[in-house]
């Protein structure tokens, strides 16, 4: 990381910590504004985290590890999430995925090179009602087919 | 945003009744904290997340208390699979919802009220957020609410961030202290040493959304729907077979033959109540009840047609349990993969008898060694569809069947 990069981080995250409070309290919506802006949370950050918040680096990076919407691992900018749970299974959530994984060449987990788009699977969305359903980044998209998922995917930049 | 409106009929008596934003506030406030706590425990209301702790009990001990600072956090975290309820209510009835919360303050002497939605409900948060501003400006939140001085009381809104076992209560706190997760040990309960280790009443979306309308109605109003030890009605997320999915209002002690006749599942060969930790209930057993005593539920409702085949439905349910095991405790941690790894031998059919049923005992360990309620009730399913389906499960047809496809 450049040493300008770094310090425009620490910048942003001592306006975070500003913003949000000193306390323990607050680490979890410090990580949640990084994770939403950068798509994941890198060793840097979590340093000057713990120590504006005077708590061990460890235990940010504890926290982060708990938590499946938070990464310490480089992203895509958009995160892809679909719903794997008992109902959108049931309603066809297989032929969804796979018509992704072959239509953007990666399976889940992993990112496109051009780290346009991170595939991973959630558990159950709420959307049981609508399914198969999917979130891109904070956006929700229900009643899927194969083809309107791919669709909705080639249409994000 | 790609979410139709709750397309079920707005039947219900209780919840989907009329209701005017602020009314309960306002009532609230006229008759005073006694008699709030006496209609609650007149009305018998007790929690809609699934456990059923009587409401009024929880409110009076914390209310009791004289510890200088008291927090009501409203349990947004609904991560049971099938069930959406709270995403109803938080959308399109909010006024019940946060009307709620304000009176629990009022009756608890909360000056904050913390609401922990879902991470996987962030879409949300904008349209809260503003409804929130929209009830200080109404004077419904902040200082000296609707006039009453002294009462400062205001709400905020913390996300979760994907973890099923966040919806536990303690495990709720630790996460909005900005800890892990992860479940504490019970007792102490919340209401000694909740959030901040001050006492706090944690309830789930539908049980405070319940209060405004007790407060309005009385508490034997209330009492009139359901059973005896049922009272009032419950939202149930239905999903799966059927033809009309969605959130239904009805009273407590509906059978569950009656339930899939609104919702247009008669062919049912199972139904899962409870979500994924709850039990799968087989045709020969749908005059059974939905309530507390009987078939209990938190509201989910999944409908299996006799196509689906239950140990695939066996199966993600385990792999959603093996995927958010906190890993905590040993039994939790290491009995769900135990549990998965059976299915998978019984799905290539390389397993003995013997074992499964030793995989039972395991299960059956870990329902009272596990620390919180997930590793509880994880084996539910695995014990309860290996019980009611071995037939299809462990018998193959004959020549020529269909049976494991």
């Amino acid at each position: 990381m450049l040493l300008l990069e770094k310090n425009s981080l620490t910048e942003e995250i001592e306006e975070l910590v500003n913003l949000m409070g000193h306390e323990r309290s607050s680490l979890l919506p410090i990580l949640q504004a990084l994770q939403r802006k950068h798509k994941y949370i890198s060793d840097f950050a979590q340093q000057e985290i713990a120590r504006l918040l005077d708590i061990h680096p460890v235990e940010v990076y504890s926290v982060i590890s708990f938590y499946a919407f938070l990464h310490s691992e480089p992203h895509g900018r958009n995160i892809v999430r679909l719903c794997q749970t008992i109902t959108c299974d049931m309603a066809g959530k297989d032929a969804v995925a796979k018509a992704i994984e072959r239509e953007l060449g990666i399976t889940f987990g992993q990112t496109t090179k051009d780290k346009r788009i991170t595939l991973e699977y959630a558990n159950c969305l709420g959307m049981c009602d609508q399914g198969p359903a999917m979130i891109v980044n904070d956006r929700v998209y229900t009643h899927l087919t194969p083809e309107k998922a791919v669709n909705i995917l080639n249409e994000i930049k | 945003m790609d979410i139709s409106i709750n397309k079920s009929p707005r039947q219900g008596a209780v919840l989907f009744s009329p209701y005017l934003r602020g009314e309960g506030i306002q009532k609230a406030l006229e008759i005073g904290r006694e008699n709030i706590l006496f209609e609650i425990r007149e009305s018998k209301l007790k929690g809609r997340g699934g456990a059923g702790f009587p409401t009024a009990t929880k409110w009076m001990l914390v209310a009791a208390s004289v510890a200088k600072e008291k927090f009501i956090v409203c349990n947004a975290d609904e991560g049971e699979p099938g069930t959406f309820k709270d995403r109803v209510l938080l959308l399109e009835y909010p006024e019940l919802v946060f009307d709620g919360i304000v009176i629990a303050g009022y009756t608890i002497g909360a000056k904050e009220g913390i609401i922990y939605l879902r991470g996987e409900y962030e879409y949300m948060l904008q349209s809260l957020e503003d409804y929130l501003s929209k009830m200080r400006e109404d004077n419904l939140l902040g200082n000296s609410i609707l006039g009453q001085e002294g009462f400062d009381f205001d709400i905020s809104i913390r996300l979760g961030s994907g973890a099923y076992v966040c919806g536990e209560e303690t495990a709720l706190i630790e996460s909005l202290e900005g800890n892990r997760g992860e479940a504490r040990n019970r007792p102490p309960y919340p209401v000694n040493t909740g959030y901040m280790n001050r006492p706090t009443v944690v309830n789930n979306v539908e049980t405070l959304a319940s209060v405004p309308h007790i407060l309005l109605k009385g508490g034997e109003w209330f009492k009139k729907y359901g059973t005896d030890k049922s009272t009032g009605s419950k939202l149930f997320s239905v999903s799966g077979d059927c033809t009309r999915p969605g959130v239904y209002e009805l009273p407590w002690g509906t059978k569950i033959s009656e339930l899939l006749e609104i919702v247009g599942g008669e062919n049912a060969k199972a139904v899962q109540v409870g979500g994924a930790s709850g039990s799968c209930i087989p045709r020969s057993q749908f005059d059974r009840t939905l309530a507390y005593e009987d078939a209990a539920t938190g509201g989910s409702i999944i409908i299996f047609d006799k196509n689906r085949s239950m140990l695939k439905v066996l199966k993600n349910f385990m792999e959603f349990f093996v995927e958010e095991s906190c890993g905590q405790c040993t039994p939790c941690r290491i009995g769900n993969v135990k549990l998965l790894e059976g299915i998978k031998d019984i799905e290539r059919r390389n397993y003995t008898f013997s074992y499964i049923n030793k995989l039972k005992d395991l299960g059956r360990t870990m329902q009272v060694a596990s620390k919180c309620g997930l590793g509880q009730s994880s084996p539910n399913a695995f014990i309860s569809i290996l019980e009611n389906f071995k037939e299809e499960i462990f018998n193959y047809n004959g020549f020529g069947g269909t049976n494991g496809k």
